[in-house]
């Protein structure tokens, strides 16, 4: 059917498609692998076209040997691990309620998807300062009104407050996936779980949790590759102090902080690893899509 | 009796459900009105909601203070052109791919994906140091760039899912007919195609406004787009909470109202046709 012009035009037609994302990804990828072999310190005189020392995978362990690194990743881990349950759980009973007959649905689901579309610095200054600020902060006039000391949420409790502020940005990505997916639920079978007497947990158990699997699956896949780089909310809200230094913002400080560029290449490797891993599973997900 | 409980149960479900998307949707209503506050509103205890004195001085302030439009007209130049630059390379792609698919279609859709999983962190210092080669940092043409490479997959991706939505029948009609492959794209494709580039050319618009990785870190004084004015405001001697509401209203508010429009085309373009 498809003639050999044809052919040759449709190659002639991905070309700059191709090329262009070919150097996008191993021009960089190339430069990072190859300083991470080297002493790199611009700051004190060492230029690239001058030639650097190799120091072979020297960085490489002195990234994971230093003191800053395990609590990283285990920030990384609880930030990654506390968004996804906070956004998957809420999102499903979200998703489970916006998809029951309702008046004003439309306005509803406008209002829940709107956080995905404000910018990450606005959305972590707003919080930062309008709702976890101690002295004037939304969070301290409730806690003032119950006679509670207010609390300054991003230096006693940096954590669950950057947990919060991207749940907020993410719930909607999660909700409006699953809404998706339960949509597209058969309902006849529902109806039929009820008339055979079977208990909404049940019938949730049962037909909607099996049914939302890959949606589910395809939530946290995706958010994990967006959360392991999550950078605006931290560097907006505690500059990577008060232990909410992810593996992410510690890299950006070697790079480009203390301009320690081996060892921030190397770290750099590290982290474009561990986003492979994730990947992986995802591709083979949206590869098996592609066939049917 | 069975059509009161259900008149019951949607008045509950619509009562939860309001309640919630208030409360979710809170945060940005809450800006929204305290940029209208004074600055002592703004902080009062207990908070005001409504009965204020509404006034528009903080857009005026932040207007004058700050070249507000420099930023914008950045933001608008960076996100529109990497966008639209990203669909005049991503259209023959996909048009291609979806219409003339060969043994390795997948492969490449499948690759092109994978470009976008690579941390951007992980190549920080190599683009940082690209750009002070070409003399590119701080630059509207730099960015422009770097964020239609990282938007390129998806574009790619949206673009192809739509395109394989165009019955192929069509095309062979059209090819019967004895239409050129320039007639076949200009007068049957593209019209048919336009809706599908429209979406793209609208989340990718979006997506690119909120990216906030390189331009923050690529950016100083003269190429800095909204996302790094908005940062601005962190440093403490900076903080009026009714002007950075004000500042950050107008940041956010026409991407609020674009992206509901998008609603739909954020489930295609962000789950790569694995969610339908």
């Amino acid at each position: 059917m498809a003639t050999k012009a044809s052919r040759s035009a449709a190659r002639m037609m991905m070309a700059p498609a191709v090329i262009l994302l070919l150097g996008w990804m191993l021009i960089p990828l190339v430069l990072t692998l190859f300083f991470s072999f080297k002493k790199f310190l611009p700051l004190r005189g060492d230029r690239w076209e001058n030639g650097l020392e190799w120091v072979g995978f020297e960085n490489y362990v002195r990234f994971v040997s230093s003191s800053a690194f395990w609590p990283s990743v285990i920030t990384t881990l609880i930030i990654v691990g506390g968004v996804l349950v906070i956004t998957v759980c809420l999102g499903i009973l979200l998703a489970m309620l916006l998809d029951q007959p309702m008046w004003g649905q439309g306005i509803v689901r406008i209002l829940v998807i709107a956080p995905f579309f404000v910018m990450p610095t606005v959305s972590a200054l707003v919080w930062k300062n309008m709702f976890m600020d101690a002295n004037n902060g939304l969070f301290s006039h409730l806690w003032r009104l119950f006679g509670a000391e207010p609390v300054s949420w991003l230096s006693e409790a940096s954590l669950p407050s950057i947990i919060l502020i991207v749940s907020w940005q993410w719930l909607p990505f999660a909700t409006l996936i699953l809404l998706t997916a339960i949509q597209s639920l058969d309902s006849e079978q529902l109806e039929a779980a009820e008339m055979d007497g079977a208990s909404p947990l049940a019938r949730f158990g049962h037909i909607v949790l099996p049914h939302l699997s890959r949606a589910v699956t395809i939530v946290i896949l995706i958010q994990t590759i967006f959360l392991l780089s999550v950078f605006a909310e931290i560097f907006v809200t505690t500059g990577g102090a008060f232990g909410s230094r992810t593996l992410t913002y510690l890299i950006f400080q070697r790079v480009l902080e203390s301009q320690n560029v081996g060892l921030g290449s190397a770290g750099g490797v590290y982290a474009i690893i561990l986003a492979n891993i994730v990947a992986i599973f995802l591709m083979r997900i949206v590869g098996k899509n592609l066939d049917t | 009796m069975a059509r009161s409980t259900t008149t019951r149960r949607k008045i509950i479900t619509t009562a939860a459900a309001w309640a919630i998307g208030f409360t979710i949707f809170f945060p940005i209503l809450w800006t929204i009105l305290t940029s209208f506050k004074t600055e002592a509103q703004a902080i009062s205890d207990p908070p005001v909601f409504l009965f204020f004195d509404w006034t528009l001085e903080n857009y005026a302030v932040v207007q004058e203070r700050s070249n507000y439009m420099r930023f914008l007209w950045n933001s608008v130049i960076i996100a529109g052109g990497s966008t639209v630059l990203g669909v005049l390379i991503a259209v023959p792609a996909a048009w291609s791919m979806a219409f003339v698919p060969s043994r390795r279609t997948k492969d490449i859709l499948l690759w092109m994906l994978s470009t976008k999983m690579l941390p951007a962190v992980g190549v920080l210092y190599p683009i940082y140091l690209i750009c002070i080669e070409l003399g590119l940092l701080d630059s509207r043409i730099a960015l422009v760039v770097i964020l239609m490479l990282i938007n390129l997959p998806i574009i790619v991706w949206m673009l192809y899912t739509y395109f394989k939505e165009i019955p192929g029948e069509i095309l062979e009609a059209a090819r019967m007919d004895g239409a050129s492959l320039k007639e076949e794209i200009l007068y049957v494709l593209t019209p048919m195609a336009i809706p599908g580039i429209a979406s793209t050319l609208l989340l990718n618009f979006i997506l690119a406004w909120n990216e906030a990785f390189w331009t923050l870190n690529l950016t100083a004084a003269k190429a800095a787009p909204l996302t790094a004015f908005i940062a601005s405001y962190s440093s403490p001697e900076g903080l009026f909470y009714a002007k950075l509401s004000a500042a950050s209203t107008m940041a956010i508010a026409p991407i609020l109202i674009l992206g509901w429009f998008s609603q739909k085309q954020l489930v295609r373009g962000l789950t790569f046709g694995a969610v339908k």
